[in-house]
């Protein structure tokens, strides 16, 4: 068992440090909102969505109705529906664990459980569950230490929610990067400056994401998108 | 505050829903049809360019510091992660430039 902990831990010392450090971010931004440390704890602890987390704190301080919050949870979130794909006989044989993997599914465990290989000599299913677990645990601490850090140093934090900005900003860029098929994130940026004009900025979020995903649709066929 | 409950206690259940998807309708297949795997590929990066216009939505080029702080620290977290790659060099300096820009510059 401690033996597995240990391969499980050093699997994830990565995502420690990532989550540990955008966690912090997420929590300084919440109690930046006016939301105590035990708000970041339970967002951390039930929503467990790193990018999502980031615009729920938008949703709260903007009073978005509860229709609108789901569709924007679905249309941020939706790429873990193919996530999932690749777990699907995998985690049907963890037993107890078998929801808990599914809920904590997260961009950063996917990963470290697509390039897992675990040594014979250890149980596959517990190393798999440990990891699970141990990210989730980074993102609630880091996401705490945040919150309270921002109650306790009375720092002026003005403009720390420009770390949601440089996250998307990168995570644009290594999907720039991966890929050859820049036409959707072109498309996207079209599509958005125009909702944004038109539909103004407190608006044009929900259209902007209907109407990419149709453009997408239709340009499949029509431009060959692939 | 209770609506702040209601609203995240929604955003929790659809997160769930996404992620136990795959396994509740697909769980006995594993073929997946054409368009939503075609969707699969071509929308998430298209939804962060959108989320980068969200985040950068109420930025007035016409009054105030005019959208320049934004501009600086952006093009500084592309200049880095070009260089580096390195997600939190690029997120940490980004922000901690664009705090100072904000507080003490404009």
């Amino acid at each position: 068992m401690l033996r597995e902990i240990r391969f499980a831990f050093t699997k994830t010392i990565p995502v420690l440090l990532g989550y540990i450090f955008l966690g912090i971010a997420f929590g300084l931004m919440i109690q930046d909102a006016g939301y105590s440390f035990w708000w970041a704890f339970f967002c951390s602890l039930f929503i467990y969505a790193g990018s999502m987390q980031f615009v729920l704190v938008t949703l709260l301080t903007g009073g978005a109705s509860l229709v609108y919050s789901a569709v924007m949870t679905l249309f941020i979130n939706g790429r873990h529906i193919f996530y999932g794909l690749s777990f699907i006989e995998k985690f049907r044989k963890m037993g107890k664990a078998y929801p808990y993997m599914i809920f904590s599914l997260t961009d950063e465990t996917y990963s470290v459980l697509c390039s897992l290989k675990v040594p014979d000599k250890m149980n596959e299913k517990r190393v798999s569950f440990l990891i699970a677990l141990f990210d989730h645990s980074y993102w609630i601490l880091g996401s705490v230490l945040g919150a309270v850090i921002g109650e306790l140093i009375t720092f002026d934090t003005t403009g720390v929610d420009f770390s949601m900005t440089a996250l998307f900003v990168v995570i644009v860029l290594n999907q720039w990067m991966d890929s050859r098929e820049h036409r959707p994130a072109l498309i996207a940026a079209l599509v958005g400056v125009l909702c944004l004009f038109v539909f103004g900025a407190d608006k044009f979020l929900l259209p902007a994401l209907t109407i990419t995903a149709f453009a997408l649709l239709g340009g499949r066929k029509l431009w060959n998108i692939q | 505050m209770e609506h702040s409950v209601a609203i995240i206690g929604v955003v929790a259940l659809c997160t769930l829903l996404t992620r136990a998807l795959p396994f509740w309708i697909l769980g006995g297949k594993r073929e997946i049809p054409q368009t939503v795997k075609y969707l699969g590929k071509v929308l998430p990066p298209a939804i962060m360019v959108i989320l980068v216009i969200y985040c950068l939505k109420s930025v007035n080029i016409f009054v105030g510091s005019r959208g320049i702080p934004e501009f600086l620290a952006v093009a500084l977290v592309v200049a880095l992660h070009c260089w580096r790659k390195n997600t939190l060099l690029s997120i940490g300096a980004g922000t901690v430039f664009y705090m100072i820009l904000v507080q003490a510059v404009f």
